[in-house]
């Protein structure tokens, strides 16, 4: 059993309470095993943090990301409209995510649908709990480590939020290296396009082999991540050169949560 | 004076096959369906004063940036040098403006010439890059065949015209230091910067007969090479010259991660929820979800096709490509572009009506292969220098296969109907999507 405190927003409804923030998990949170762990860290950070947070549980559906990068824009509005429904439903101001595709659907795609919400990826969230004094990382377990963190295309170039997962990592004290290809120049893992749920198409190189050999070429302890899908691809990439004992990929989330040994 | 009837009959030749040139490039962008992009003026003017009057996103990329700089700076400055050229051209002066500018003119040509210079070792260094280094970019497979023999032209004119402007000015410097200029009595130098030393040099043992001559072949090969390289342009990659501005100027503003909702789908999905919904009334026009031909793209989409000057920087940088995928966005652009022109004959001889081929952009010119390659990870339009969205263009052909053909790749159907029926692209029940905090 765990010791997580997680409510869902029918809870709250029928406390008739308002969270400050409803944690968004995502399909990859609720049911990709290694997944999973993101989202527990992110839990126990906002468990620790005191923040107020609800999750929809059942009532959370596919934001519909796939599908519309795939080209099935049908989908996408259907899920869109039911997920919009429910959050209306419940008022819901804020949202908080660990996907950076469920985040830039949420906060762009859903507007013009009906849905209007102040949408932040959960590195923007230990951020601005880190500013407010809500949670303090002193160095910790990554002391001197080596470090490199991999874009997410949904959060970088997407919608240019490169500062707050490097913002948050500082803390960590650290050695923040960064590969050539970082920030608007980073690499794709090659998951994005929808491309997770198919085979890829022919070429000589897997994508995620690429950039996972560009984040070796560092020499790193960590390959940190923002992404449950770029978490997929790097660790596949470095299984693939067999340097899974050497090399941790973790999320931003889960670096916090080892750091403060919660 | 005869001088005079020809230069105004080439001149104005020249000047009305390339307005021709225009409106035709203009109308077949406008092929393209409507989106609005003249929101924000003050914000839309900054964007192209930065990127391209600025070039800032060339400067990615240090050393192309600077020898782009030389060509770019000096193609803008000698357009002042072009106003006295047609100014002599049509009156029979020889260079007008110097008795009015004095030191400054002077100064103005120096500028040109020391501009000149740099543009040439630039152009030299071009070559090189294409032909010699062959760097990457610049000899993948679209280029094989007429886009490299463009290119080549392109740089081979250049170096063509700063000759001839060095053989004019050239010899006009001999011509005065010997005393037999048109501009004065006495014998004298222009004090032009680089001609000054290169005049005697190259043509420094000439008869008067024969500086005569050379300075006429440079100062008429660099008006025919000027108009040549006009209304070349609409026929070449180098038409980003002038389009890249307004290319610019309507680039789209928001999250790049943010793809348009299609709104003919909106209303179909707000009538299934709600056979009752209030939607705005089809104009009757049978609609295409997606796009399957240029005349599904938008304008913007039509114009950033003959914006693209092929560098190549979007297909550097573009996932697929670099491991090894067919897809090329460049190449998305040049097929647009080739298959736009290949429309716009067919309305040409049809009175301006399209008549159908039975070729689409789809199919006949970009494969589902290349399409299904995309990470959407937007690189292709982080790194174009001139703001080009290769992209958008991707999704909504995607959304074409999908949408109207039903072809999608076998996994990305099973993924469809997961989310379908099950709320995940996996087979999960939504009702365990809670689970983890059990774990």
């Amino acid at each position: 059993m765990s010791d997580l405190k997680v409510t869902t927003m029918a809870e709250f409804f029928a406390k008739g309470e308002t969270p400050e923030v409803l944690f968004w998990v995502g399909c990859a949170g609720s049911f990709d095993d290694r997944a999973k762990k993101i989202t527990r860290a992110i839990v126990k950070i906002l468990n620790h943090a005191n923040v107020k947070f609800a999750v929809l549980g059942s009532e959370e559906s596919c934001t519909g990301d796939p599908a519309k990068r795939a080209g099935n824009e049908f989908l996408f509005q259907m899920q869109a409209m039911n997920n919009i429904t429910v959050l209306n439903g419940y008022e819901v101001k804020k949202i908080v995510t660990g996907c950076p595709h469920c985040y830039n659907t949420l906060k762009n795609e859903y507007p013009s649908l009906g849905g209007n919400y102040e949408v932040v990826h959960h590195t923007e969230l230990i951020q601005d709990l880190l500013n407010k004094g809500r949670i303090t990382i002193e160095g910790g377990s990554f002391k001197g480590k080596k470090i490199t963190f991999h874009d997410p295309c949904y959060l970088g170039r997407a919608n240019d939020v490169y500062e707050a997962p490097r913002e948050v990592m500082i803390n960590l004290e650290a050695e923040l290296m960064e590969m050539k290809r970082s920030k608007a120049d980073g690499l794709c893992c090659g998951a994005g396009g929808a491309q997770m749920f198919k085979e890829a198409e022919k070429g000589n190189k897997e994508v995620n082999v690429e950039r996972t050999e560009e984040a070796l070429a560092l020499n790193p302890d960590v390959i940190a991540v923002g992404c449950p899908f770029c978490n997929t691809m790097i660790t596949d990439g470095v299984k693939h050169f067999n340097k899974e004992e050497k090399v941790k990929v973790l999320d931003v989330a889960e670096l916090i949560v080892q750091a403060k040994g919660l | 004076m005869i001088a005079i009837v020809i230069f105004i009959v080439l001149f104005g030749a020249g000047s009305v096959w390339f307005t021709m040139n225009v409106i035709k490039v203009r109308r077949n962008v406008l092929i393209g369906k409507e989106i609005d992009r003249k929101d924000n003026a003050a914000q839309r003017w900054k964007l192209m004063t930065l990127v391209a009057l600025g070039q800032r996103k060339m400067f990615e990329r240090p050393i192309p940036a600077i020898l782009h700089l030389f060509l770019y700076v000096a193609f803008i400055i000698t357009q002042i040098e072009l106003i006295e050229i047609v100014t002599d051209g049509v009156t029979g002066s020889h260079r007008m403006f110097l008795p009015y500018l004095g030191g400054f003119y002077t100064f103005i040509i120096s500028f040109i010439e020391i501009l000149s210079i740099l543009a040439f070792i630039g152009t030299i260094a071009f070559l090189s890059r294409r032909n010699l280094l062959k760097v990457p970019r610049l000899v993948k497979s679209e280029l094989n065949g007429w886009p490299k023999l463009d290119a080549n032209f392109i740089l081979l004119g250049e170096i063509t015209l700063i000759c001839f402007i060095f053989m004019m000015n050239g010899a006009d410097e001999v011509l005065f230091r010997n005393g037999w200029s048109h501009v004065s009595e006495s014998s004298g130098s222009f004090g032009f910067a680089i001609s000054h030393q290169l005049g005697p040099i190259l043509f420094g043992s000439l008869s008067e007969s024969s500086l005569h001559i050379v300075e006429r072949i440079g100062w008429w090969g660099h008006v025919m090479m000027v108009l040549g390289f006009l209304n070349y342009l609409p026929y070449s990659k180098h038409f980003h010259i002038l389009l890249a501005f307004p290319n610019v100027y309507f680039s789209n503003l928001l999250a790049k991660g943010k793809f348009t909702n299609l709104e003919s789908v909106t209303n179909e999905v707000k009538l299934m929820f709600d056979p009752n919904a209030v939607v705005p009334p089809s104009d009757g026009a049978p609609m295409r979800f997606g796009a399957k031909d240029v005349m599904d793209l938008t304008w913007k989409q039509l114009l950033d096709s003959y914006t693209c000057t092929e560098c190549g920087r979007c297909t550097s940088s573009c996932p697929a490509n670099i491991t090894g995928k067919l897809l090329s966005p460049r190449k998305i652009m040049m097929d647009t572009r080739d298959r736009l022109v290949e429309v716009g004959n067919i309305m040409d001889k049809n009175k301006g009506a399209f008549v159908d081929d039975g070729k689409s952009l789809l199919g006949d010119y970009i494969s589902p292969e290349e399409l299904w390659a995309c990470n959407s990870c937007n690189a292709c339009v982080q790194e174009c220098p001139v703001n080009i969205d290769p992209l958008s263009i991707i999704i909504e052909m995607r959304r074409y296969m999908v949408m109207e053909q039903s072809s999608a790749p076998t996994e990305l159907n099973m993924m469809f109907t997961n989310i379908e029926n099950n709320g995940a692209p996996w087979q999960f029940s939504q009702a365990d999507r809670l689970k983890w905090a059990q774990e």
